[in-house]
Order: structure tokens, then C-alpha cells, then sequence
């Protein structure tokens, strides 16, 4: 099996031909978000705030990378659990994101979401933060700053490995696992 | 009159900054080792190429000085204090903290502690470091440094087993447990057993195993056995690299047991993660 290329940000089509295990390069603009920035913006949403950017068509890669030391873009930047972000798959795929970035399984809610809203959910690969960090060309703070490693970052990624981990037709590719 | 020996806590913090170091971008040849014996076996794409980005991950952490994870973890530092040595300077906790707070600024890792578990404000510091300080005869000082990432952390496990149970009931519940953490850990893991003591002491051990020179068995061949049928055992759960299906699931089992009340037996588990950030010396 080939890396498939894929350019961000994801549309209908692309997302129409992933199926769990298939392997993927990405290239383009992703947003980052982790446990703090989902609850803000949880937060916001259930008292009729406006969010300060738009999660319309969005990939959220679920990251808190290490301080950048000088002269670098970013520090280790490799994927958190995404399980702890389950509770918020409601509102963010309800806000209009089409794909997920983390490590590990989603819950059964989120696997129907996935399928409801037509996204994706890629797992990329935990633990290669020095690796990952490479793939990263370009990062800046959008919003939420005063969270420092869990604000919320715009990042421009080229060749960022990630594997679909649960697509739009209910495959999860943990499923053959207990 | 009995000797002594005075040992400065300066020395001290210098070596647990070059430890914190070390691990955080560092390696060891055992790991990388382990890491292409896992690939060789492998038989998909998927299971292959998560070995070669590990593996890549490990040159470019070095070249690069990138954390090799960007979990760089809470420092767990344990301390073997000879009976003998007097310490000279700061007072020892102080001393190991300060070297948390100079590493983890220094070295730009990221601060993933905070200093209460529910009102969860982050110190800014990566400290407090978790001490585990041990009194021993003479005149050693070892220091052993473990960085623990919270998503490996967050798969530890102790199960309380009644002394009749079977070594079989001890090893499905391991496995039980390794597959059911799937890819939360990211195996291939290092994993840790605490085998006897207080259920404290055996979570403790589970840590300590670890701390053992890298790549070798257990010392007693009834234990190293049972290592070695834990291991195969894991390495045909299927779990695989990252959990996406393969036959690395696990680089090594180290267990440490210790005496138990007669009444119990507690298996206490660390899923060490494949970032096993685990380094020591003698002073
Ligand atoms: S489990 Fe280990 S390798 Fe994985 S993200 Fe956490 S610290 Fe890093």
C-alpha cells in the first residue's frame, strides 16, 4: 500500500474515498485544539457566544507540542488520546469540522457522528513528536492564547502521516481489537 | 568510627539535568535495536511504516535536539542514598526540583504538571518531581530518572489476585489489559509488573522494573520465564505498532516482585509507552 496524498482542507469527495487503514500524507492548513480549547469552546457555544474563528470544513489535530526552541517553526508536536475529546464531538462536527487528527479509538457516539456529518477521524503517529514536528512548515497562534500549549494553532503541514482510523461508512480500523 | 562521605547537591541537580537531557532527546541503542527487530517482523504496510517513522523519530531527535516526544512527561526520580553519605547543600527535594524547573526551561520541554488534581493549575515549572528515596548500606548515591508520559501513565493497572489464583489467571489478565489499552499507550510497549508487596508497592515496582539495565532478563530464572511467556503472549495479541494490527506489541517485560502478606497478591501494571525515557547513574 502507497502514502495517498491528501490536500486540506478535506472536501465531500476525498472524504468519500477513505476507508479505515488506508494511509495518508497530508499537505495544507490544519487547526489545532486539545482538552482546554474544546471546553472553551464547548463553553462558548452553550451560552450563545460567537467563536473568534470559523470550524467550518476544518481538520483539528489534537496536539500541545513542546515550547519551540530559537529559531525553529514548533517543538515535538505529536498527536494527545483523542478519547478525551469525545464528550465535544457533538459540538465541533455540529460546528461544522470534517476531519480529527489524535491517537487511539473514539467512542461509539463519536464513530456515528463520523458517520452522520460525513467526516473522518485519522490517527496519526503517537510518540514521533521530533518526527512530526519536520512536517510542520508554518504555525501561529489564532486564538486562546493565554493556554499557551493548549491555544488553539493554526498549522501548515507538508507530508504529515496519518492513517484513517475511522471513516464515514462505520469502519474503524480497531475493530479487530477487543 | 565508620566512614563518611559527603556528596554536594550541586553534583547532584548537575546530573539529574544531564539525565532529564539525555532521555528527552536521546535513544539508547537497545531501543532502536528493538525497534528494527519489531519492523523485520512485521508483515503490513501500515505496521512496517509506523516502525520506520519511530525509528526516523529517534535520528532526528538526536540530530535536531527535537524531544523525541512531545509528552515530555513528569520527572519520577528514585534515590538510592547510602547510610554513609553526608549531604552537603541544599536540602535533596530542592535540590532534585531545581533541577526539574532548570531542564525542563532550559532544554525547552513542555510543563505538564499542574499543582492540584482538580482545581488544575499548571506550576510553569514541570515540577513537583514524584522522589522515591530509598535509605542503602554504605557509600552509594544512584539516581535513576523515568520521564512518564500521561497517555502511557493513564493505562496503568492493579488488579488485587487471591493467593490460589494460577500464574495462567496472572498472565490473561496481562494481556486482557494490553489489549483493551489497544493504542492509548503507543506500543510497542515497555512493560512494567509489580508482582507481591502493598498494592503501593507493587505500582511502585511496576516502575522500578523498568529501571533494570536495558535488554536483559530477569536475574531468577523462574521470573525470567515468566517474562518470556508474557512476552510472546503479548506479541500474539495482535495489538501491533500503535495498535493498528501487528506483531510488535511489546520490546520487553521486566517484572519486579517483593514479599506479600499472606493473604494477598497484587499485580500492578506500567504500559510503558515505546518513549521509554529511562536513565541512570552512580554518583
Ligand atoms: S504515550 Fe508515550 S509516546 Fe505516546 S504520546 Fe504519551 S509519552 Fe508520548
Amino acid at each position: 500500500m502507497e502514502w495517498k496524498r491528501i490536500e486540506l482542507p478535506l472536501n465531500d469527495e476525498v472524504i468519500r474515498g477513505l476507508r479505515a487503514g488506508c494511509m495518508c500524507m497530508l499537505y495544507g492548513k490544519l487547526l489545532t485544539a486539545r482538552d482546554k480549547a474544546h471546553q472553551r469552546i464547548a463553553g462558548m457555544i452553550a451560552r450563545g457566544e460567537d467563536l473568534p474563528f470559523s470550524l467550518a470544513g476544518e481538520t483539528i489535530y489534537y496536539v500541545g507540542p513542546t515550547p519551540p526552541a530559537p529559531g525553529r517553526i514548533i517543538g515535538a508536536a505529536g498527536p494527545t488520546t483523542s478519547s478525551r475529546m469525545d464528550p465535544f464531538s457533538g459540538t465541533m462536527l455540529g460546528l461544522g469540522i470534517k476531519g480529527m487528527i489524535g491517537k487511539g479509538k473514539r467512542d461509539l457516539e463519536t464513530k456515528e457522528l463520523i458517520q452522520k456529518y460525513k467526516a473522518v477521524y485519522f490517527s496519526s503517529i503517537g510518540g514521533a513528536g521530533a518526527y512530526l514536528s519536520m512536517r510542520i512548515t508554518a504555525s501561529r497562534v489564532i486564538a486562546f492564547d493565554d493556554l499557551a500549549t493548549e491555544a488553539v494553532y493554526e498549522l501548515e503541514v507538508s507530508g504529515f502521516p496519518v492513517i484513517v482510523a475511522c471513516d464515514m461508512y462505520g469502519g474503524d480500523i480497531y475493530e479487530h481489537q477487543v | 568510627m565508620a566512614m563518611s562521605r559527603t556528596i554536594h547537591t550541586d553534583l547532584i541537580k548537575d546530573k539529574l539535568v544531564d539525565l532529564i537531557r539525555e532521555t528527552s532527546f536521546i535513544a539508547p541503542p537497545f531501543i532502536k535495536e528493538c525497534f528494527a527487530r519489531i519492523r523485520e517482523n512485521e508483515s503490513t504496510d501500515i505496521a512496517r511504516e509506523t516502525m520506520n517513522i519511530l525509528i526516523e523519530n529517534t535520528e532526528i531527535a538526536a540530530a535536531e535536539q527535537i524531544p523525541l516526544c512531545q509528552d515530555t512527561g513528569v520527572a519520577v526520580v528514585f534515590i538510592e542514598l547510602g547510610q554513609s553519605v553526608r549531604l552537603e547543600g541544599d536540602y535533596i527535594y530542592d535540590a532534585v526540583n531545581s533541577a526539574v524547573e532548570e531542564a525542563y526551561r532550559k532544554f525547552y520541554l513542555r510543563k505538564s504538571v499542574v499543582s492540584d488534581p482538580l482545581e488544575r493549575k499548571n506550576t510553569g515549572t514541570n515540577t513537583p518531581a514524584f522522589i522515591h528515596l530509598d535509605i542503602v548500606p554504605g557509600e552509594t548515591f544512584r539516581l535513576d530518572l523515568m520521564l512518564k508520559g500521561g497517555g502511557s501513565e493513564n493505562m496503568s493497572a492493579l488488579r488485587m489476585f487471591r493467593p490460589t489464583d494460577s500464574v495462567d489467571m496472572i498472565i490473561d489478565y496481562i494481556e486482557d489489559t494490553v489489549v483493551k489499552a489497544g493504542p492509548n499507550p503507543c506500543p510497542p510497549l515497555f512493560l512494567g509488573v509489580g508482582i507481591g508487596g502493598t498494592a503501593d508497592t507493587a505500582m511502585t515496582n511496576s516502575k522500578r522494573a523498568l529501571l533494570r539495565p536495558a535488554g536483559t532478563w530477569h536475574s531468577n530464572p523462574f521470573y525470567s520465564d515468566l517474562e518470556k511467556r508474557i512476552y510472546e503472549r503479548l506479541n500474539s495479541s495482535g495489538v501491533g505498532p500503535m495498535g493498528f494490527g501487528g506483531a510488535g506489541t511489546a520490546g520487553a517485560v521486566c517484572i519486579k516482585e517483593a514479599p506479600a502478606h499472606i493473604a494477598s497478591l497484587p499485580v500492578a501494571l506500567n504500559l510503558n509507552c515505546h518513549s521509554l525515557r529511562v536513565a541512570g547513574c552512580e554518583l
